[in-house]
């Protein structure tokens, strides 16, 4: 930004606020698929419409499976984009993200379904051998293989089920937390 | 014969297997010059490969952490370090993600340098992309006339940002400053030569025997292996789906351009070499249309308030870069830092069909179907 320019605050007060969720008037599209899922899983699936073509999932860890095996039987997303993991302290849980997106079905080509869970978080993170452990969707969707890796080293959920718990960036011999938890500090700040 | 050296207390953590005599265990890299920044663990079997195991992260910076303790703007320059060559495509899903977060709209002639940068880019990128998949063939020529037909390009960006490769142009809101003077007629020339200039390229690489009984056949990609990997850009492309997030997704001004998706059948190493050569032919037409529907005058930034807040929420975007769509994936807690930011890249997601397509291959081919991958080991690190 050049600092020669004087900085005026936008007008328009409302359009500082974030996206709105738009449950009440949700749009027709998702929510023929989102349905799809939501009845089928009624109390277990909780759907939020983040944006224009950006849905969302909350699901329970234990029903995370039957909800990646329907959503990859029965709808078609074929491949996940990106899987992020979340480090909410506060709520002492860890979130893991799955972005889906279909490739072989145009109508879908512009929706990101994202499939959202939740794994304990300990204090003194033990990885792979403490109760942050969620199970692998790589059955379902293949594509996720180095994107769990990346979440296990990061920020130290294990993936129950995948085959090749192995780190992936960090060097091997890591012995510090996993550096994407809030309490990793960055030197120096 | 004795054991005279004493063995050696190993670090932990390290994995040793166990190898019978006739299969070899063979590292390349990570400062081997046909591996780039990455390790890539191969066991072959006489001339074969049998197994393949990227090790990736020796150029890892952090990114997605250096990213929460910074603010919305100050993040902007590291965010394109990743893979400076591109830096505008890699900062694009940022910043719009950021624009939707924070709630500001883009001025019409800004949507357009911005198309024209990062287009221009794309071209700079894939140029070097070129140059290097030149020399791993051994292809002296190929590597000197991309090397040198880029330095047109990035005189360009030079014009526009004042750098040559980081150039950090793009900011929430619209574009850093505006595109110098005479900018139309400069780039319209430079552009016209530069796709001469590259479809001479067909003559001395894509034509050439040589190069594709190097590469036509080694590494092929079914269009079921291509989606079930996840694939994207040019990999997936050149395995025949046509998907392009510039066409089915269309950000910014994109869906007021004619852009075609270039799309081939066979998915071997020498179509995936090609399509990127073909998307530059593509960007050129592009440059062209936007070059004439661009206003001629008018604003090219909203301003923002200093030390701009996100609301409470998340936003998930993504533009074709380079190598294929590059997402940001934003979580805001109305604070001027993003609480989680997470960079989908290309070069990660495509890493995945390494493993997959060297297996069977000859040791030999392995150059020409690693770098067909489309592969930037810095932007797969993060």
């Amino acid at each position: 930004m050049s600092t020669t320019e004087k900085e005026v605050p936008p007008k328009d007060n409302k359009k500082d606020t974030a996206p709105e969720k738009v449950e009440d008037t949700a749009p027709a599209f998702e929510k023929s698929y989102v349905e799809q899922i939501a009845n089928q899983f009624s109390d277990d699936v909780e759907v939020e419409y983040i944006q224009e073509n950006r849905t969302r999932l909350n699901v329970k860890k234990e029903k995370i499976i039957d909800v990646a095996k329907f959503i990859k039987d029965n709808t078609p997303f074929d491949h996940a984009e990106s899987v992020s993991g979340v480090d909410y302290p506060q709520d002492k849980e860890i979130g893991v993200t799955y972005h889906l997106g279909s490739y072989t079905d145009p109508e879908y080509s512009k929706q990101v379904l994202a499939l959202a869970t939740r794994a304990p978080r300990e204090e003194t993170p033990n990885p792979g051998n403490d109760s942050t452990k969620l199970p692998s969707l790589r059955d379902m969707f293949y594509s996720v293989e180095f994107h769990e890796r990346e979440v296990f080293e990061m920020l130290g959920v294990y993936f129950e089920g995948h085959p090749d718990n192995r780190r992936l960036l960090l060097p091997e011999d890591w012995a510090d937390l996993p550096p994407l938890r809030k309490d990793f500090m960055n030197k120096g700040r | 014969m004795t054991e005279v050296i004493p063995t050696k207390q190993m670090p932990p953590g390290l994995q040793v297997d166990k190898v019978d005599d006739r299969i070899m265990t063979l590292n390349v890299g990570p400062q081997h010059p046909g591996s780039g920044h990455m390790r890539i663990i191969v066991k072959i079997d006489g001339d074969y490969i049998v197994d393949a195991d990227p090790d990736p992260g020796y150029v890892h910076r952090g990114e997605e952490k250096m990213a929460e303790a910074r603010n919305y703007i100050t993040n902007i320059p590291h965010l394109e370090r990743p893979v400076i060559h591109d830096s505008c495509n890699i900062l694009y899903p940022y910043v719009l993600g950021v624009e939707d977060l924070v709630g500001i709209e883009v001025p019409e002639r800004a949507k357009y340098v911005r198309v024209i940068a990062a287009e221009l880019n794309r071209c700079i990128y894939i140029q070097y992309w070129l140059a290097i998949y030149g020399i791993f063939l051994g292809h002296s020529t190929m590597f000197m006339w991309p090397a040198g037909d880029r330095e047109l390009l990035i005189d360009l960006m030079e014009k526009i940002t004042g750098a040559r490769v980081t150039h950090a142009y793009f900011i929430p809101g619209g574009v850093r400053n505006d595109v110098p003077a005479n900018f139309e007629d400069v780039c319209l020339r430079q552009v016209n030569y530069f796709e001469q200039r590259i479809k001479e390229y067909a003559d001395i690489f894509y034509d050439n025997p040589i190069l594709k009984a190097r590469t036509e056949d080694t590494g092929v990609l079914s269009r079921e292996d291509a989606i079930r990997l996840g694939t994207t850009g040019s990999v997936l492309r050149a395995s025949g789906v046509d998907y392009d997030v510039r066409v089915k997704e269309p950000y910014d001004v994109y869906d007021e351009l004619d852009v075609h998706t270039n799309v081939l059948k066979s998915g071997d190493s020498y179509a995936r070499s090609k399509v990127p050569w073909l998307d530059m032919l593509e960007s050129c037409n592009i440059i062209r249309q936007a070059l004439e529907k661009m206003p001629k005058s008018g604003s090219i930034r909203t301003k923002l308030k200093p030390n701009p807040k996100g609301g409470l929420g998340e936003v998930y975007r993504r533009v074709e870069s380079g190598r294929g769509a590059a997402g940001c994936y934003i979580i805001s807690k109305e604070k001027p830092e993003p609480y989680r930011l997470k960079l989908s890249v290309g070069s990660f997601r495509n890493l995945i069909a390494l493993p997959y397509l060297l297996k069977g291959e000859k040791l030999g081919n392995m150059p020409a179907v690693y770098w067909s991958l489309n592969y930037w080991p810095v932007e797969a690190d993060r």
